[in-house]
Protein backbone atom coordinates (compact mmCIF):
# COMPACT_ATOMS: atom_id res chain seq x y z
CA UNK A 1 0.00 0.00 0.00
CA UNK A 2 2.97 2.11 1.09
CA UNK A 3 4.83 1.21 -2.56
CA UNK A 4 1.30 1.90 -4.45
CA UNK A 5 1.29 5.51 -2.78
CA UNK A 6 5.16 6.37 -3.22
CA UNK A 7 5.09 5.21 -7.31
CA UNK A 8 1.86 7.54 -7.41
CA UNK A 9 3.48 10.41 -5.64
CA UNK A 10 6.58 10.14 -7.61
CA UNK A 11 5.03 9.59 -10.58
CA UNK A 12 2.94 12.96 -9.97
CA UNK A 13 6.22 14.95 -8.85
CA UNK A 14 7.97 13.79 -12.57
CA UNK A 15 4.89 14.85 -14.45
CA UNK A 16 4.77 18.03 -12.46
CA UNK A 17 8.67 18.41 -12.58
CA UNK A 18 8.59 17.62 -17.17
CA UNK A 19 5.50 20.44 -17.06
CA UNK A 20 7.67 22.69 -15.31
CA UNK A 21 10.63 22.35 -17.67
CA UNK A 22 8.29 22.09 -20.43
CA UNK A 23 7.17 25.36 -19.57
CA UNK A 24 10.85 26.80 -19.24
CA UNK A 25 11.21 25.85 -22.49
CA UNK A 26 8.36 27.14 -23.90
CA UNK A 27 9.97 30.66 -23.64
CA UNK A 28 13.17 29.30 -25.99
CA UNK A 29 10.87 28.07 -28.50
CA UNK A 30 8.56 31.55 -28.96
CA UNK A 31 11.78 33.21 -29.64
CA UNK A 32 11.74 31.42 -33.22
CA UNK A 33 9.18 33.48 -34.62
CA UNK A 34 10.06 32.10 -38.01
CA UNK A 35 8.66 29.02 -37.88
CA UNK A 36 5.63 28.52 -35.08
CA UNK A 37 3.05 31.43 -36.58
CA UNK A 38 2.28 29.19 -39.36
CA UNK A 39 1.64 26.02 -37.74
CA UNK A 40 -0.03 27.81 -34.87
CA UNK A 41 -3.10 28.57 -37.51
CA UNK A 42 -3.04 25.01 -38.79
CA UNK A 43 -3.21 23.52 -35.34
CA UNK A 44 -6.21 26.66 -34.20
CA UNK A 45 -8.14 24.55 -36.93
CA UNK A 46 -7.73 21.15 -36.11
CA UNK A 47 -7.91 22.09 -31.57
CA UNK A 48 -10.58 24.78 -32.23
CA UNK A 49 -12.78 24.41 -35.33
CA UNK A 50 -12.84 20.70 -35.08
CA UNK A 51 -13.79 20.54 -31.62
CA UNK A 52 -16.96 22.34 -32.39
CA UNK A 53 -19.34 19.52 -32.89
CA UNK A 54 -19.14 18.09 -29.78
CA UNK A 55 -18.73 20.76 -27.69
CA UNK A 56 -22.05 21.80 -29.47
CA UNK A 57 -23.54 18.58 -28.62
CA UNK A 58 -22.78 18.45 -25.35
CA UNK A 59 -23.68 21.64 -24.54
CA UNK A 60 -26.96 21.47 -26.48
CA UNK A 61 -27.82 18.20 -24.11
CA UNK A 62 -26.86 20.44 -21.33
CA UNK A 63 -28.97 23.23 -21.55
CA UNK A 64 -31.82 21.03 -22.32
CA UNK A 65 -31.29 18.96 -19.14
CA UNK A 66 -30.78 21.58 -17.02
CA UNK A 67 -33.54 23.59 -18.04
CA UNK A 68 -35.58 20.57 -17.37
CA UNK A 69 -34.38 20.17 -13.94
CA UNK A 70 -34.65 23.27 -12.44
CA UNK A 71 -38.42 23.87 -14.07
CA UNK A 72 -38.83 19.93 -11.82
CA UNK A 73 -37.25 21.38 -9.07
CA UNK A 74 -38.87 25.19 -9.15
CA UNK A 75 -42.33 24.07 -9.87
CA UNK A 76 -44.52 25.12 -6.92
CA UNK A 77 -41.86 26.90 -5.24
CA UNK A 78 -39.92 29.12 -7.54
CA UNK A 79 -41.14 31.25 -10.36
CA UNK A 80 -40.62 29.46 -13.04
CA UNK A 81 -38.77 32.35 -15.29
CA UNK A 82 -36.17 31.44 -12.53
CA UNK A 83 -34.92 28.12 -14.92
CA UNK A 84 -33.38 31.19 -17.62
CA UNK A 85 -31.22 32.05 -14.58
CA UNK A 86 -30.59 28.48 -13.68
CA UNK A 87 -29.61 27.50 -17.04
CA UNK A 88 -27.73 30.86 -17.68
CA UNK A 89 -25.80 30.73 -14.72
CA UNK A 90 -24.84 27.16 -14.52
CA UNK A 91 -23.87 27.03 -17.93
CA UNK A 92 -21.77 30.57 -18.27
CA UNK A 93 -20.25 29.69 -14.80
CA UNK A 94 -19.57 26.28 -14.41
CA UNK A 95 -21.26 23.45 -17.16
CA UNK A 96 -19.43 25.24 -20.06
CA UNK A 97 -16.11 25.99 -19.18
CA UNK A 98 -16.09 22.21 -17.23
CA UNK A 99 -17.83 20.07 -19.08
CA UNK A 100 -16.24 21.71 -22.55
CA UNK A 101 -12.61 21.29 -20.48
CA UNK A 102 -13.63 17.71 -19.63
CA UNK A 103 -14.93 16.67 -23.43
CA UNK A 104 -11.91 18.20 -25.01
CA UNK A 105 -9.28 16.95 -23.06
CA UNK A 106 -10.09 13.76 -24.01
CA UNK A 107 -10.10 14.82 -27.47
CA UNK A 108 -7.58 17.04 -27.72
CA UNK A 109 -4.86 16.08 -24.61
CA UNK A 110 -5.27 12.79 -26.08
CA UNK A 111 -4.84 13.58 -29.27
CA UNK A 112 -1.45 15.57 -28.80
CA UNK A 113 -0.05 13.17 -26.35
CA UNK A 114 -0.45 9.94 -29.12
CA UNK A 115 0.60 12.14 -31.87
CA UNK A 116 3.86 13.20 -30.07
CA UNK A 117 4.32 9.88 -28.26
CA UNK A 118 4.73 8.34 -31.67
CA UNK A 119 6.65 10.77 -33.32
CA UNK A 120 8.95 10.64 -30.43
CA UNK A 121 8.77 6.32 -31.01
CA UNK A 122 9.33 6.63 -34.56
CA UNK A 123 12.31 9.01 -34.46
CA UNK A 124 9.82 12.02 -36.14
CA UNK A 125 11.12 14.38 -33.26
CA UNK A 126 15.42 13.55 -33.93
CA UNK A 127 15.04 13.83 -37.33
CA UNK A 128 13.57 17.45 -36.81
CA UNK A 129 16.24 18.32 -34.85
CA UNK A 130 18.18 16.87 -37.35
CA UNK A 131 16.97 19.31 -39.59
CA UNK A 132 17.63 22.29 -37.19
CA UNK A 133 14.58 22.82 -36.11
CA UNK A 134 13.32 23.12 -32.26
CA UNK A 135 10.64 20.24 -31.46
CA UNK A 136 10.03 23.43 -28.86
CA UNK A 137 8.71 25.70 -31.83
CA UNK A 138 8.02 23.03 -34.01
CA UNK A 139 5.27 20.64 -32.13
CA UNK A 140 5.15 22.58 -28.62
CA UNK A 141 4.75 25.84 -28.98
CA UNK A 142 2.06 25.68 -32.49
CA UNK A 143 -0.21 23.18 -29.99
CA UNK A 144 0.23 25.16 -26.76
CA UNK A 145 -0.79 28.57 -28.31
CA UNK A 146 -3.78 27.07 -30.37
CA UNK A 147 -5.30 25.60 -27.84
CA UNK A 148 -5.15 28.68 -25.33
CA UNK A 149 -6.50 31.05 -28.16
CA UNK A 150 -9.09 28.47 -29.09
CA UNK A 151 -10.43 27.13 -25.94
CA UNK A 152 -12.67 30.22 -25.11
CA UNK A 153 -13.82 30.51 -28.72
CA UNK A 154 -15.13 26.78 -28.58
CA UNK A 155 -16.00 27.63 -24.78
CA UNK A 156 -17.96 30.66 -25.90
CA UNK A 157 -20.20 29.31 -29.04
CA UNK A 158 -20.78 26.07 -26.23
CA UNK A 159 -22.40 28.78 -23.74
CA UNK A 160 -24.19 30.31 -26.43
CA UNK A 161 -25.63 27.11 -27.72
CA UNK A 162 -26.43 25.72 -24.41
CA UNK A 163 -28.64 28.59 -23.36
CA UNK A 164 -29.75 28.53 -26.79
CA UNK A 165 -31.07 25.30 -26.41
CA UNK A 166 -31.77 25.38 -22.91
CA UNK A 167 -34.47 27.85 -24.11
CA UNK A 168 -35.99 25.86 -26.63
CA UNK A 169 -36.35 23.34 -24.44
CA UNK A 170 -38.44 25.30 -22.04
CA UNK A 171 -40.36 27.02 -24.26
CA UNK A 172 -41.68 23.53 -26.17
CA UNK A 173 -41.79 21.37 -23.36
CA UNK A 174 -41.99 23.30 -20.20
CA UNK A 175 -45.29 26.14 -19.52
CA UNK A 176 -42.26 28.85 -20.18
CA UNK A 177 -42.55 31.98 -22.82
CA UNK A 178 -39.22 32.73 -24.21
CA UNK A 179 -39.52 36.33 -22.86
CA UNK A 180 -40.30 34.72 -19.60
CA UNK A 181 -36.66 32.63 -19.81
CA UNK A 182 -34.95 35.78 -20.99
CA UNK A 183 -35.80 37.65 -18.06
CA UNK A 184 -34.79 34.75 -16.19
CA UNK A 185 -31.60 34.87 -17.83
CA UNK A 186 -30.71 38.60 -17.30
CA UNK A 187 -32.20 38.64 -13.81
CA UNK A 188 -28.77 38.12 -11.86
CA UNK A 189 -26.74 38.64 -15.25
CA UNK A 190 -23.27 40.13 -14.74
CA UNK A 191 -20.51 40.58 -17.37
CA UNK A 192 -18.43 38.69 -14.97
CA UNK A 193 -20.43 35.55 -15.79
CA UNK A 194 -19.20 35.70 -19.09
CA UNK A 195 -15.54 36.78 -18.45
CA UNK A 196 -15.23 34.55 -15.86
CA UNK A 197 -16.17 31.31 -17.91
CA UNK A 198 -13.94 32.50 -20.61
CA UNK A 199 -10.67 33.18 -18.54
CA UNK A 200 -10.92 29.64 -16.97
CA UNK A 201 -11.77 27.96 -19.87
CA UNK A 202 -8.32 30.06 -21.83
CA UNK A 203 -6.42 28.41 -18.77
CA UNK A 204 -7.88 25.28 -19.29
CA UNK A 205 -6.63 25.07 -23.22
CA UNK A 206 -2.91 25.73 -22.18
CA UNK A 207 -3.05 23.19 -19.09
CA UNK A 208 -4.37 20.53 -21.66
CA UNK A 209 -2.35 20.98 -24.81
CA UNK A 210 0.91 21.09 -22.42
CA UNK A 211 0.06 18.61 -20.43
CA UNK A 212 -0.22 16.05 -24.14
CA UNK A 213 2.70 17.69 -25.29
CA UNK A 214 4.52 16.88 -22.27
CA UNK A 215 3.15 13.47 -21.83
CA UNK A 216 3.71 12.63 -25.84
CA UNK A 217 7.06 14.01 -25.81
CA UNK A 218 8.26 11.71 -22.69
CA UNK A 219 7.47 8.76 -24.29
CA UNK A 220 10.73 6.81 -25.14
CA UNK A 221 9.88 3.87 -26.54
CA UNK A 222 7.31 1.66 -27.89
CA UNK A 223 3.31 1.51 -28.45
CA UNK A 224 2.51 0.46 -25.11
CA UNK A 225 4.03 3.29 -23.62
CA UNK A 226 2.39 5.88 -26.60
CA UNK A 227 -0.95 4.32 -25.23
CA UNK A 228 -0.07 5.08 -21.18
CA UNK A 229 1.16 9.05 -22.13
CA UNK A 230 -2.07 9.03 -23.81
CA UNK A 231 -4.24 7.55 -21.04
CA UNK A 232 -1.57 9.70 -18.27
CA UNK A 233 -2.27 13.31 -20.57
CA UNK A 234 -6.52 12.68 -20.19
CA UNK A 235 -6.43 11.39 -16.50
CA UNK A 236 -4.10 14.45 -15.46
CA UNK A 237 -5.92 17.19 -17.79
CA UNK A 238 -8.93 16.35 -16.47
CA UNK A 239 -7.80 16.34 -13.00
CA UNK A 240 -5.92 19.53 -13.62
CA UNK A 241 -8.74 21.36 -15.00
CA UNK A 242 -11.12 20.21 -11.87
CA UNK A 243 -7.75 21.92 -9.71
CA UNK A 244 -8.32 25.31 -12.17
CA UNK A 245 -11.68 25.34 -11.38
CA UNK A 246 -11.39 25.57 -7.85
CA UNK A 247 -8.59 27.75 -8.16
CA UNK A 248 -10.15 30.49 -10.42
CA UNK A 249 -13.56 30.09 -7.67
CA UNK A 250 -11.55 30.80 -5.12
CA UNK A 251 -9.77 33.98 -6.81
CA UNK A 252 -12.65 35.89 -8.22
CA UNK A 253 -16.30 34.85 -7.01
CA UNK B 1 36.65 16.06 -39.26
CA UNK B 2 34.88 14.08 -36.95
CA UNK B 3 36.48 13.25 -33.54
CA UNK B 4 35.02 10.73 -30.89
CA UNK B 5 37.61 11.48 -27.92
CA UNK B 6 37.01 9.02 -25.20
CA UNK B 7 33.60 9.06 -25.26
CA UNK B 8 31.96 7.30 -22.04
CA UNK B 9 28.14 7.02 -22.01
CA UNK B 10 25.64 4.79 -20.20
CA UNK B 11 22.00 4.83 -20.14
CA UNK B 12 20.87 3.50 -15.94
CA UNK B 13 23.60 0.57 -15.34
CA UNK B 14 24.12 -0.06 -19.01
CA UNK B 15 27.34 1.10 -20.09
CA UNK B 16 27.17 1.56 -23.66
CA UNK B 17 30.42 2.93 -24.61
CA UNK B 18 33.28 2.96 -22.49
CA UNK B 19 36.57 5.33 -23.78
CA UNK B 20 35.26 5.13 -27.29
CA UNK B 21 37.93 7.16 -29.90
CA UNK B 22 37.74 7.53 -33.35
CA UNK B 23 38.35 9.97 -35.83
CA UNK B 24 36.68 10.18 -38.86
CA UNK B 25 38.42 11.72 -42.01
CA UNK B 26 36.76 14.08 -44.54
CA UNK B 27 35.93 12.96 -47.74
CA UNK B 28 35.65 9.08 -46.95
CA UNK B 29 32.99 7.00 -45.67
CA UNK B 30 33.49 5.08 -42.41
CA UNK B 31 31.72 2.36 -41.53
CA UNK B 32 31.51 1.57 -38.05
CA UNK B 33 30.74 -2.20 -37.24
CA UNK B 34 29.34 -4.27 -34.01
CA UNK B 35 26.84 -6.23 -32.66
CA UNK B 36 23.35 -5.45 -31.72
CA UNK B 37 23.13 -2.74 -28.90
CA UNK B 38 26.86 -2.32 -28.92
CA UNK B 39 26.33 1.51 -29.36
CA UNK B 40 26.64 2.50 -33.01
CA UNK B 41 23.46 4.02 -33.07
CA UNK B 42 24.58 5.85 -29.88
CA UNK B 43 28.30 7.01 -31.48
CA UNK B 44 25.68 8.69 -34.44
CA UNK B 45 22.96 10.24 -32.11
CA UNK B 46 26.54 12.37 -30.16
CA UNK B 47 27.23 13.58 -33.56
CA UNK B 48 24.30 15.53 -33.87
CA UNK B 49 23.85 16.53 -30.49
CA UNK B 50 20.95 14.23 -29.88
CA UNK B 51 22.66 12.58 -27.34
CA UNK B 52 25.23 14.14 -24.79
CA UNK B 53 28.27 12.01 -23.36
CA UNK B 54 28.70 11.12 -19.99
CA UNK B 55 32.42 11.90 -19.83
CA UNK B 56 34.98 12.47 -23.45
CA UNK B 57 34.13 14.83 -26.29
CA UNK B 58 32.55 14.62 -30.12
CA UNK B 59 33.80 17.26 -32.13
CA UNK B 60 32.82 17.87 -35.27
CA UNK B 61 35.55 20.60 -37.46
CA UNK B 62 37.35 21.31 -34.00
CA UNK B 63 33.77 22.01 -31.98
CA UNK B 64 32.71 20.04 -28.81
CA UNK B 65 29.43 19.05 -29.90
CA UNK B 66 27.88 18.93 -26.41
CA UNK B 67 29.29 22.03 -25.41
CA UNK B 68 27.69 24.75 -28.46
CA UNK B 69 25.27 26.58 -27.65
CA UNK B 70 21.39 26.17 -29.52
CA UNK B 71 22.18 28.30 -32.59
CA UNK B 72 26.07 26.78 -33.01
CA UNK B 73 23.98 23.49 -33.07
CA UNK B 74 21.73 24.58 -35.43
CA UNK B 75 23.94 25.48 -37.56
CA UNK B 76 25.98 22.37 -37.34
CA UNK B 77 23.42 20.43 -37.64
CA UNK B 78 22.74 22.20 -41.27
CA UNK B 79 25.89 20.51 -42.57
CA UNK B 80 24.82 16.87 -41.15
CA UNK B 81 22.37 15.03 -42.75
CA UNK B 82 21.01 12.35 -40.36
CA UNK B 83 19.25 8.88 -42.50
CA UNK B 84 17.55 6.78 -39.92
CA UNK B 85 17.01 3.48 -39.32
CA UNK B 86 13.69 3.58 -40.29
CA UNK B 87 13.81 6.41 -42.69
CA UNK B 88 11.91 8.94 -39.47
CA UNK B 89 9.85 10.49 -42.69
CA UNK B 90 7.06 12.98 -41.50
CA UNK B 91 4.19 10.77 -42.15
CA UNK B 92 1.57 13.75 -42.04
CA UNK B 93 3.93 15.56 -45.12
CA UNK B 94 3.91 14.12 -48.42
CA UNK B 95 7.59 13.08 -49.78
CA UNK B 96 7.89 16.21 -51.41
CA UNK B 97 7.17 18.39 -48.23
CA UNK B 98 9.68 15.75 -46.13
CA UNK B 99 12.47 17.16 -48.72
CA UNK B 100 11.24 20.40 -48.37
CA UNK B 101 10.87 21.06 -44.67
CA UNK B 102 15.03 21.01 -44.06
CA UNK B 103 15.35 23.34 -46.74
CA UNK B 104 13.14 25.85 -45.54
CA UNK B 105 14.26 26.27 -42.10
CA UNK B 106 17.28 27.56 -44.31
CA UNK B 107 15.48 30.13 -45.80
CA UNK B 108 15.95 28.34 -49.74
CA UNK B 109 13.35 29.94 -52.24
CA UNK B 110 10.65 27.47 -53.38
CA UNK B 111 11.86 26.90 -56.89
CA UNK B 112 15.35 25.84 -55.77
CA UNK B 113 13.44 23.84 -53.23
CA UNK B 114 11.30 22.39 -56.23
CA UNK B 115 14.63 21.95 -58.49
CA UNK B 116 16.85 20.34 -55.50
CA UNK B 117 13.86 18.04 -54.57
CA UNK B 118 13.79 16.77 -57.96
CA UNK B 119 17.09 15.93 -58.52
CA UNK B 120 17.43 14.28 -55.12
CA UNK B 121 14.73 12.33 -56.32
CA UNK B 122 15.87 11.10 -59.36
CA UNK B 123 19.71 10.09 -57.45
CA UNK B 124 17.47 7.72 -55.33
CA UNK B 125 14.92 6.54 -58.66
CA UNK B 126 12.24 7.98 -57.04
CA UNK B 127 11.43 10.65 -59.48
CA UNK B 128 7.32 11.38 -59.82
CA UNK B 129 7.06 10.56 -56.11
CA UNK B 130 6.69 13.66 -54.90
CA UNK B 131 3.00 13.83 -54.01
CA UNK B 132 3.21 10.67 -52.28
CA UNK B 133 2.70 10.11 -48.47
CA UNK B 134 5.21 7.46 -46.24
CA UNK B 135 2.02 5.38 -45.38
CA UNK B 136 1.80 4.43 -49.41
CA UNK B 137 5.74 3.81 -49.74
CA UNK B 138 7.45 0.29 -49.15
CA UNK B 139 10.34 0.37 -46.42
CA UNK B 140 12.63 0.38 -49.20
CA UNK B 141 11.64 3.41 -51.10
CA UNK B 142 11.16 5.02 -47.47
CA UNK B 143 14.67 4.90 -47.21
CA UNK B 144 15.52 6.27 -50.17
CA UNK B 145 14.07 8.88 -49.64
CA UNK B 146 15.67 8.91 -46.36
CA UNK B 147 18.73 9.57 -48.32
CA UNK B 148 17.07 11.93 -50.43
CA UNK B 149 15.86 14.00 -47.29
CA UNK B 150 19.56 14.49 -46.27
CA UNK B 151 21.71 14.71 -49.68
CA UNK B 152 18.81 17.35 -50.53
CA UNK B 153 20.58 19.63 -47.63
CA UNK B 154 24.07 19.42 -49.97
CA UNK B 155 25.49 18.32 -46.73
CA UNK B 156 28.75 17.92 -45.88
CA UNK B 157 28.59 14.81 -43.12
CA UNK B 158 25.95 12.13 -43.89
CA UNK B 159 25.03 10.00 -41.21
CA UNK B 160 23.51 6.45 -41.80
CA UNK B 161 22.05 4.64 -39.18
CA UNK B 162 21.52 1.40 -40.38
CA UNK B 163 20.73 1.71 -43.68
CA UNK B 164 20.16 -2.03 -44.64
CA UNK B 165 18.84 -3.49 -41.81
CA UNK B 166 15.10 -5.04 -43.16
CA UNK B 167 15.38 -5.29 -46.72
CA UNK B 168 15.77 -7.40 -49.14
CA UNK B 169 19.06 -8.84 -50.25
CA UNK B 170 18.41 -6.64 -54.12
CA UNK B 171 17.20 -3.60 -52.01
CA UNK B 172 19.83 -3.28 -49.74
CA UNK B 173 22.34 -3.46 -52.24
CA UNK B 174 20.65 -0.45 -54.10
CA UNK B 175 21.42 1.19 -50.80
CA UNK B 176 24.64 0.37 -50.86
CA UNK B 177 24.64 2.18 -54.28
CA UNK B 178 23.14 5.50 -53.11
CA UNK B 179 25.10 5.78 -50.34
CA UNK B 180 28.32 5.09 -52.81
CA UNK B 181 26.72 7.68 -55.42
CA UNK B 182 25.54 10.45 -52.55
CA UNK B 183 29.42 10.40 -52.13
CA UNK B 184 30.56 10.30 -55.40
CA UNK B 185 27.93 13.13 -56.37
CA UNK B 186 28.27 15.72 -53.27
CA UNK B 187 32.10 14.52 -51.97
CA UNK B 188 30.27 14.19 -48.58
CA UNK B 189 31.92 12.59 -46.11
CA UNK B 190 29.94 9.50 -44.81
CA UNK B 191 29.56 7.85 -41.44
CA UNK B 192 27.62 4.08 -41.52
CA UNK B 193 26.37 2.15 -38.58
CA UNK B 194 25.88 -1.23 -39.62
CA UNK B 195 26.55 -4.91 -38.84
CA UNK B 196 26.08 -5.98 -42.58
CA UNK B 197 29.61 -6.85 -43.45
CA UNK B 198 28.85 -6.62 -47.28
CA UNK B 199 27.19 -3.50 -47.16
CA UNK B 200 30.19 -2.40 -44.86
CA UNK B 201 32.45 -3.64 -47.59
CA UNK B 202 30.84 -2.12 -50.62
CA UNK B 203 30.45 1.14 -49.21
CA UNK B 204 33.08 1.76 -46.94
CA UNK B 205 36.73 3.76 -47.22
CA UNK B 206 37.85 2.28 -43.53
CA UNK B 207 35.92 0.29 -41.36
CA UNK B 208 35.97 0.26 -36.85
CA UNK B 209 34.50 -2.57 -35.62
CA UNK B 210 32.90 -1.10 -31.83
CA UNK B 211 32.82 -4.12 -29.28
CA UNK B 212 32.68 -3.36 -25.45
CA UNK B 213 31.94 0.22 -26.10
CA UNK B 214 35.19 0.96 -27.79
CA UNK B 215 37.24 0.55 -31.39
CA UNK B 216 38.44 -3.17 -31.31
CA UNK B 217 40.12 -2.33 -34.75
CA UNK B 218 40.10 0.01 -37.33
CA UNK B 219 41.72 0.17 -40.50
CA UNK B 220 41.19 -0.33 -44.61
CA UNK B 221 38.47 -2.65 -46.01
CA UNK B 222 41.56 -4.89 -46.87
CA UNK B 223 42.94 -4.67 -42.57
CA UNK B 224 39.84 -5.62 -41.77
CA UNK B 225 39.07 -8.52 -43.79
CA UNK B 226 42.37 -9.69 -43.16
CA UNK B 227 42.62 -9.10 -39.50
CA UNK B 228 44.16 -11.52 -37.18
CA UNK B 229 41.93 -10.22 -33.83
CA UNK B 230 39.99 -13.64 -33.16
CA UNK B 231 37.07 -11.34 -32.36
CA UNK B 232 36.99 -9.08 -35.39
CA UNK B 233 37.50 -12.63 -37.34
CA UNK B 234 34.49 -13.91 -35.93
CA UNK B 235 32.46 -11.09 -36.42
CA UNK B 236 33.40 -10.47 -40.19
CA UNK B 237 32.76 -14.00 -41.25
CA UNK B 238 29.79 -14.41 -39.35
CA UNK B 239 30.70 -17.20 -37.56
CA UNK B 240 28.38 -18.88 -34.39
CA UNK B 241 31.44 -19.71 -32.24
CA UNK B 242 34.87 -18.55 -31.66
CA UNK B 243 36.81 -16.28 -29.35
CA UNK B 244 33.39 -14.69 -28.86
CA UNK B 245 31.69 -17.04 -27.06
CA UNK B 246 34.26 -16.68 -24.52
CA UNK B 247 34.17 -13.30 -24.03
CA UNK B 248 30.62 -13.33 -23.99
CA UNK B 249 30.85 -16.35 -20.76
CA UNK B 250 32.76 -13.48 -19.28
CA UNK B 251 29.43 -11.17 -19.29
CA UNK B 252 31.36 -9.63 -22.65
CA UNK B 253 28.83 -9.36 -24.82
Amino acid sequence: MLRLITNRVERWLTAIGRLGVLLADLGRGLKDVDVWPGLTVVQMRRIGVDSLPIAVFIAAFTGIVLALQASYTFKGAVPLYFVGTAVGKSIMLELGPVLTGLALAGRIGANIAAELGTMRVTEQVDALETLAYDPMSYLVVPRVLASTVMFPVVVAVAVAVGIVAGLVAAVNLLDLSSVEFIHGLQLFYRFKDVWFGLLKSTSFGFAIALIGCSCGLGVRQGAEEVGRATTRAVVLSAQIILVLDAFWALLLL
Amino acid sequence: MIVFREVHKAFGPKRVLEGFSLEIPDGQTTVIVGYSGAGKSVALKLIVGLLEPDHGAVEVDGQVVHLMEREALTALRSRIGFVFQFAALFDSMTVAENLAVGLRRHGIGETEIAERSAEALAMVGLSGSEGRYPGELSGGMRKRVGIARAVVLRPRYILYDEPTTGLDPVTAAVMNQLMVRARETYGVTGVVVTHDMHGAYTVGDRIAMLYRGQVRQVGSVEAIRGSHDPVVRQFVEGRPEGALDAERAEGGV
